[in-house]
């Protein structure tokens, strides 16, 4: 935490709803009386490449983008795309992790290899202070939606953070349709009571 | 009423409250969401044009005829866009025209990161920049302002960042703006030379009164701090300077073009070390030396690539402006596997590019999706420009002496932006020249937005699309295909025929972009005891198929697996699988 901003950081592959599960992480701040700015690059990132969203809270936020060496919290919605962007976190900060594996292509075509998930967990465990892994898919298949995934690893991401369930629950409900709210808080609920495992709290 | 918005979408809020009733625009990363946005507006004629000099245009004829008017378009747009801009400078408008440039620092989705602000400097016109998503609206409602008082287009420049960051906006009502009449004045819209010479010494005034002006607003504001050291900034490299320089003084230009040329020698006589703070280009940098002061700008700060928080301070640690250093981090894993863009599991270009490895043609490209085209593993391309180059240089190379075969490829927008004049020249010439136009229907890289081959306007209209075949055979191309590129042997027989009739050939290689159409089956699946690990299927790329952790016996190589929540059913690996070890999927019961 920096000049009493708080730094988030969200990290995924096109196609995992990384933006909209930005979006959500700023109007929370917004909802619960902060500024609040928000940043992503749209375009060739849709195609399946790696995509990265910068959200900070803080009484006044300049920059939209957070700093290397600042983010209090970062979201990893996939394993690898958690060591690409892990010199962001502030270190001790927490990493709220998602278990799910997308190798892209040049794992398939070419030589490059996916790393196993104790290689990850060990690299991520050096920086972070905590680190919150959960099969994000699982539990919201579980729940019977793959889709809502995103609302179980901010419901994680909301047990590390001091504020009114409710805030985070009234604004992923006002973004999302009408026949997905009660899915959403479920999984949202899921993350925040614990569907996770605690990797590292030293 | 508060609202968190991106830039665009501000822009777009800022383009209602200002009473404009006519807005246009070509898409294009990171611009495309203000017209999109503007769009939910039922009180503004929104149109997508061809390309951004028809956008320009018609923007330019609304303001003359009475109404605020709008266009908007990335920066590279304003290229297409230029021969326009430079005549409104001369001629000024009626009712006020905002023009604005969504340039891209970083290159994000962009074929060169050019510096607009020279664009002001070059057509004499104002530039105002935002530095977050409050001014980003407002600024809209100042240009207009601005426009209408001194009778001028005003340029209006916003970066990625602050196209697509979000911030909070405070809301307000639209304007009502009376609809000015058009009055008849040759001399003023009429730019032959004896009427274009007269108007340039009234641009010139107009530049004089303007930089006037820009001494006086509030759009140029000084925020006092430690006089140590004075930065002066605009856009969002403001928002950097002042996170990393938080008790520096800073001269914040909401206003580039032209300078406060006063403002900034009172400013640099305050403090003792002036450094400018800017992305891309030395624009303010050079403009300041030429007052004769002495400053900082580029010696201290990147010029290439776009500046981040942690580039300003890294390169005012590296100036002994601040002290610090990183956290120390250093990865021990790596390096990792890159993750760029990648076609999309089911895209039809693929089957396109898959022939075109098989032809082993030179292929000259273009701008759209199946610019990934030449991207390994399909690594099937040669030369890739600009929106519609890929027909000029294709018929430059058959002139220049290529060794070899070659072929232009195009998508649909991209034809009716650029491709049609480079048609029209090959016929005329009688080029021996292969155009094979991959026609999706959609402009698929900036979000599928309608064109005229895909059958709907922005507003929602549904309108006869405009044949590609049959305007190719208008322009008196003989030898026209259409072919289903899902077809590879089709496919492949059109493209070699195309080559061998020595003429100007067009094939219209049908394709699907499984966001606006579908293939219609099921997912496929890899039988798994016929899968030998070849690889084969693996060469086409697809985000959808996967090394399994089986391994074949014999072989050792893994055997593939297809992920059935990725896959859309195209069939390629089925076409390609030499082993016949892919199972299509069923047949999709479309439902009426």
């Amino acid at each position: 935490m920096d000049n009493g901003t708080i730094n988030f950081l969200l990290a995924g592959v096109g196609g995992q709803g990384t933006l909209l599960a930005s979006d959500i992480l700023a109007e929370v701040g917004l909802h619960v009386g902060y500024d609040a700015k928000k940043s992503e690059v749209h375009g060739m990132a849709q195609r399946g490449g790696a995509v990265v969203s910068h959200v900070r809270w803080g009484k006044r936020v300049a920059s939209p983008l957070c700093e290397r060496g600042t983010v209090d919290y970062f979201v990893a919605q996939e394993m690898l795309e958690s060591l690409r962007w892990l010199e962001y976190l502030r270190p001790g900060g927490t990493v709220v992790l998602s278990r799910q594996q997308l190798p892209p292509t040049s794992t398939v075509f070419g030589s490059d290899v996916y790393p196993n998930d104790d290689q990850v967990i060990a690299e991520v465990s050096k920086l972070a202070g905590k680190v919150l892994a959960l099969d994000a898919i699982g539990v919201a298949e579980g729940l019977g939606n793959r889709r809502i995934a995103n609302s179980v690893l901010l419901g994680a991401l909301s047990s590390e953070l001091d504020l009114d369930p409710e805030a985070w629950i009234t604004v992923i409900e006002s973004k999302v349709p009408q026949r997905h709210k009660e899915a959403n808080r479920k999984a949202f609920l899921a993350g925040r009571e614990g569907q996770w495992e605690l990797l590292r709290n030293p | 009423m508060k609202s968190l918005m991106s830039g665009n979408e501000a822009i777009a809020r800022g383009i209602w409250e200002s009473g404009t009733e006519v807005a246009t625009a070509y898409p294009g990363t990171p611009s495309t969401e203000i017209l999109q946005n503007v769009r939910l507006y039922d009180d503004i004629y929104a149109e997508w044009s061809a390309n951004e000099k028809v956008a320009l245009d018609v923007a330019i004829g609304s303001a003359y005829a009475g109404r605020r008017s709008v266009a908007a378009m990335k920066h590279v747009g304003l290229n297409v866009a230029s021969e326009s801009l430079f005549y409104a400078s001369y001629t000024g408008i009626n009712a006020g025209l905002v023009i604005i440039t969504a340039d891209d620092p970083g290159l994000h989705s962009s074929q060169n990161e050019q510096d607009n602000r020279h664009y002001a400097r070059f057509a004499k016109v104002p530039m105002l920049e935002p530095t977050d998503s409050q001014e980003a609206k407002d600024y809209i409602l100042r240009a207009f302002e601005l426009s209408e008082q001194f009778d001028t287009p005003v340029l209006v420049r916003t970066t990625t960042r602050t196209s697509h960051a979000k911030s909070v906006v405070a809301l307000k009502d639209r304007q009502q703006v009376e609809k000015r009449p058009y009055v008849k004045n040759a001399p003023k819209y009429v730019m032959i030379p004896g009427y274009a010479r007269l108007r340039h010494p009234v641009v010139e005034e107009r530049m004089v009164k303007l930089a006037q002006w820009a001494e006086q607003t509030d759009l140029n504001t000084i925020e006092w701090g430690d006089r140590s050291l004075g930065i002066i900034t605009s856009g969002i490299a403001y928002q950097y300077a002042r996170e990393v320089f938080p008790q520096a003084s800073i001269l914040k230009l909401g206003m580039v073009w032209p300078l406060p040329s006063e403002k900034i020698r009172e400013f640099a006589s305050q403090v003792s070390r002036l450094i400018v703070v800017e992305e891309l280009d030395p624009f303010i940098e050079e403009n300041v030396r030429q007052l004769g002061l002495q400053v900082e700008g580029k010696s201290i700060f990147p010029l290439i690539d776009e500046l981040t928080p942690e580039r300003v301070r890294d390169a005012a640690i590296g100036a002994n402006l601040l002290s610090g250093n990183g956290n120390g981090y250093k990865p021990s894993v790596g390096p990792l596997p890159r993750r760029p863009p990648v076609l999309c599991a089911g895209c039809g270009h693929r089957d396109v590019f898959w022939v075109l490895r098989k032809v082993k043609a030179a292929v000259n490209s273009d701008i759209g999706c199946y610019a990934l085209g030449v991207l390994p593993p399909l690594d099937s391309t040669d030369t890739i420009g600009c929106m519609g180059a890929s027909i000029g240089v294709a018929m430059g190379m058959r002139r220049g002496g290529l060794e070899k075969d070659n072929v232009a490829v195009i998508g649909d927008s991209t034809f009716f932006h650029a491709g049609l004049p480079a048609l029209a020249t090959a016929v005329y010439n009688n080029t021996p020249m292969v155009l094979i136009v991959v026609d999706n229907s959609t402009t698929g890289m900036t979000g599928h937005q309608g064109n005229p081959a895909s059958g709907e306007t922005l507003r929602g209209e549904n309108i006869s699309r405009i044949d590609i075949a049959a305007v190719s055979r208008s322009m008196g191309v003989k030898h026209v295909t259409e072919v289903d590129a899902r077809d590879l042997d089709a496919m492949e027989t059109a493209v070699r025929v195309a080559i061998k009739s020595g003429e100007t050939a067009v094939v219209v290689a049908h394709t699907v972009c499984v966001f606006v159409t579908s293939h219609n089956r099921e997912s496929y699946t890899v039988v798994t005891e016929d899968c030998n690990g070849c690889t084969l299927c693996y060469r086409i790329g697809c985000p959808a198929i996967y090394k399994s952790d089986i391994l074949d016996a014999k072989t050792s190589r893994p055997k593939a697996w297809i992920d059935p929540k990725q896959c859309v059913g195209c069939g390629l690996c089925y076409d390609v699988c030499a082993r016949q070890a892919i199972e299509p999927g069923a047949e999709k019961v479309v439902m009426v």
